[in-house]
């Protein structure tokens, strides 16, 4: 079937001049990706709206965030606190301007660590074989086999808690996963023509490993990259909720969600504000994903 | 040594060990390639060619192994050299075209970045050169706009196209030998002919000797200046290519070539040879070809023939061919 229509695809190309489309710059892509795909912009628009936020918070609220105002305590909404305030009165606008800057950093740095450590051990792995390969997967096994929550607090608890650490043990329990895709993947592609026909022109095995395999693993990496981040973001929450992540005052929006949880009857905007902001987080970090996959993988371009 | 053989193969026998035993998918075979000739290796779906291509290259996957003979390039035995010493030797020295230029490139780089590549492997140069050089192959291979096609992505160019890109990539070092693995099987016939004609400029511009694997009789025939035929892993008939097309001596040859369409023989049913090609792991005692051939005897049954002169520089396994 594949093959039938790959053979009237090359019928076609074999017009008398062989015509063909413009090679395209990247910057053409990703013009054609926001013309095709309005949600992966928006997506974006709402990613750069929640950095900026991060980055700006000082400027944008006139509070700091752990500015108490006992006096208006569990405040509803009003023009002086957009979202309200807290148990201890701090708004929470600002806090979950703050917390954006911890959210989104535990979703996009333990994931890129995690990410790079997998696709080398992945692609390590399924090349190689043997012996490497059985090291390298009994070993993700291992990691898979523990409850990888119960992995993070036993990490977080060895190492004391803190920003750099919480990274550390997020990397630690998801590059597992990371590396038994890839190496699938690179299992896949070891077998391709291309990489025999690499190989037939003497490239190293390294070079054929980054420059051929690597970069045909990108367009599962980028999925599994937006997959990645908001199950950081919610492990984050988890470990903070339970003491052993980020400290109170200190905030971060699994925080807030976790103190507001005893007032969701009466003061819902509390758990509501940081839960929203969370699920709008993720949600735009996969519709984005899917967009680049369809610009990044050229299979699918002109699709 | 002969100064004038690039490649000489000397009873070269590949076995692959799976569970059921040893499958000796090249078993002695023996072959000569002079220096700026084409040389044709012919034959069924399984006979072995592309593992005797595979073997010159040492690119064979896990359970097959090389388990004896020589493959001397200019001289010099590749068999006992490491991984290591391979890769410098392949695309430098050989190089190699495969079946389908469909999945034979990256899909993700650009196909001029892949050429360049195969050049900066084996030439210190700089970067900016070696992009002169690939557009300067390019052209040579018949690729018109260089420049735009340097660019393009392999599911951008036509099926004739990306086999022109991989035999600027295979002939970029300007190779001693290529080996063309059914370069034109996947190619409707008018393109195909473009590459077998490019094959031949090649050749003659160039110098680099061609190891041309096909089982169409009529491509053979329109390039080659000398054929082996192959049956079941062993060599079975040897000659000039005029010589094997006037008088071919082995009946596999003469079933071959019955099993051709023909101006000359008008409409009759084409004649196939009967059978299959036997399992490699149960071959019969004598004559491999013995259980399908219309004149095999008691003997021929019993002890395998041997190569035999049937001609002027040509062989053929089997005690009939004189006749």
């Amino acid at each position: 079937m594949r093959d039938e229509q790959e053979e009237i695809l090359t019928m076609q190309m074999d017009a008398p001049e062989d015509v063909l489309a413009e090679a395209d710059t990247l910057k053409d892509q990703l013009k054609r990706m926001a013309r095709q795909n309005k949600l992966a912009v928006v997506s974006a628009v709402v990613i750069l709206l929640f950095v900026l936020g991060a980055i700006f918070a000082p400027v944008l609220t006139p509070y700091t965030f752990d500015q108490k105002d006992v006096i208006n305590r569990l405040a509803a909404p009003s023009a002086e606190h957009l979202l309200g305030t807290d148990e201890l009165g701090r708004d929470v606008l600002t806090r979950l301007l703050y917390g954006s800057r911890i959210s989104l950093l535990v979703g996009v740095v333990p994931t890129v660590i995690s990410m790079l450590a997998g696709a080398v051990l992945g692609i390590c792995a399924g090349y190689i074989g043997g012996k490497t390969d059985a090291v390298i997967m009994r070993l993700a096994d291992i990691m898979l086999a523990f409850p990888s929550m119960l992995l993070a607090m036993v990490i977080m608890y060895t190492l004391g808690d803190g920003l750099i650490n919480i990274f550390l043990a997020l990397a630690l329990v998801s590059w597992a996963s990371v590396a038994r895709i890839v190496r699938a993947e690179t299992l896949k592609l070891k077998e391709s023509v291309f990489v025999e026909a690499a190989r037939s022109m003497g490239v190293s095995r390294l070079k054929i490993m980054c420059r051929h395999i690597f970069p045909n693993c990108l367009p599962s990496m980028i999925v599994l990259f937006t997959l990645n981040i908001p199950s950081a973001i919610l492990s984050e929450s988890s470990l903070s909720f339970l003491g052993i992540g980020i400290k109170y005052p200190q905030a971060s929006w699994g925080l807030m969600v976790n103190l507001g949880r005893q007032f969701l009857y009466t003061k819902p905007w509390l758990s509501l504000a940081p839960s929203i902001a969370i699920m709008l987080v993720v949600l735009a970090f996969n519709f984005l994903g899917d967009g680049l996959r369809d610009v990044l993988d050229p299979h699918l371009k002109d699709q | 040594m002969d100064e004038a053989i690039t490649l000489r193969v000397q009873d070269l026998s590949t076995s692959f060990f799976s569970e059921k035993g040893e499958v000796k998918a090249v078993d002695h075979v023996s072959l000569d390639v002079p220096h700026g000739s084409i040389v044709g290796l012919v034959g069924e779906s399984g006979c072995g060619k592309s593992m005797t291509a595979r073997s010159i290259m040492k690119l064979l996957k896990y359970p097959g192994k090389i388990v004896g003979g020589e493959i001397l390039l200019e001289g010099r035995d590749l068999v006992p050299l490491s991984e290591g010493d391979m890769s410098l030797i392949r695309g430098e020295e050989i190089a190699m075209i495969f079946q389908e230029p469909m999945t034979s490139l990256n899909p993700v780089v650009p196909v001029g970045k892949q050429v360049q590549e195969a050049i900066l492997q084996h030439r210190k140069i700089s970067r900016e050169e070696a992009k002169k050089k690939v557009l300067h192959m390019l052209e040579i291979v018949g690729i018109s706009e260089p420049e735009k096609r340097y660019r393009c992505y392999p599911h951008e160019l036509s099926g004739g196209l990306r086999q022109r890109v991989m035999i600027a990539m295979a002939m970029i070092c300007r190779p001693k030998l290529l080996i063309a693995d059914e370069p034109t099987t996947a190619l409707d016939v008018t393109v195909e002919a473009q590459i077998l004609e490019l094959l031949r400029e090649l050749r003659d511009t160039i110098g680099t000797s061609i190891i041309l694997i096909s089982h169409n009789l009529g491509v053979i025939a329109q390039l080659c200046d000398y054929v082996y035929v192959m049956y079941a892993g062993q060599v079975v008939e040897q000659a000039p290519v005029l010589e094997l097309f006037d008088n071919p001596s082995h009946p596999y040859t003469r079933g071959l070539m019955d099993s051709v369409r023909s101006l000359r023989r008008g409409d009759e049913r084409l004649s196939t040879i009967p059978g299959v090609v036997p399992n490699l792991l149960r071959l019969p005692q004598g004559c491999r070809f013995a259980p399908r051939c219309p004149m095999a005897g008691e003997n021929c049954r019993s002890c395998p023939p041997e190569l035999s002169p049937a001609g002027d520089r040509h062989l053929a396994r089997c005690p009939y061919a004189r006749r």
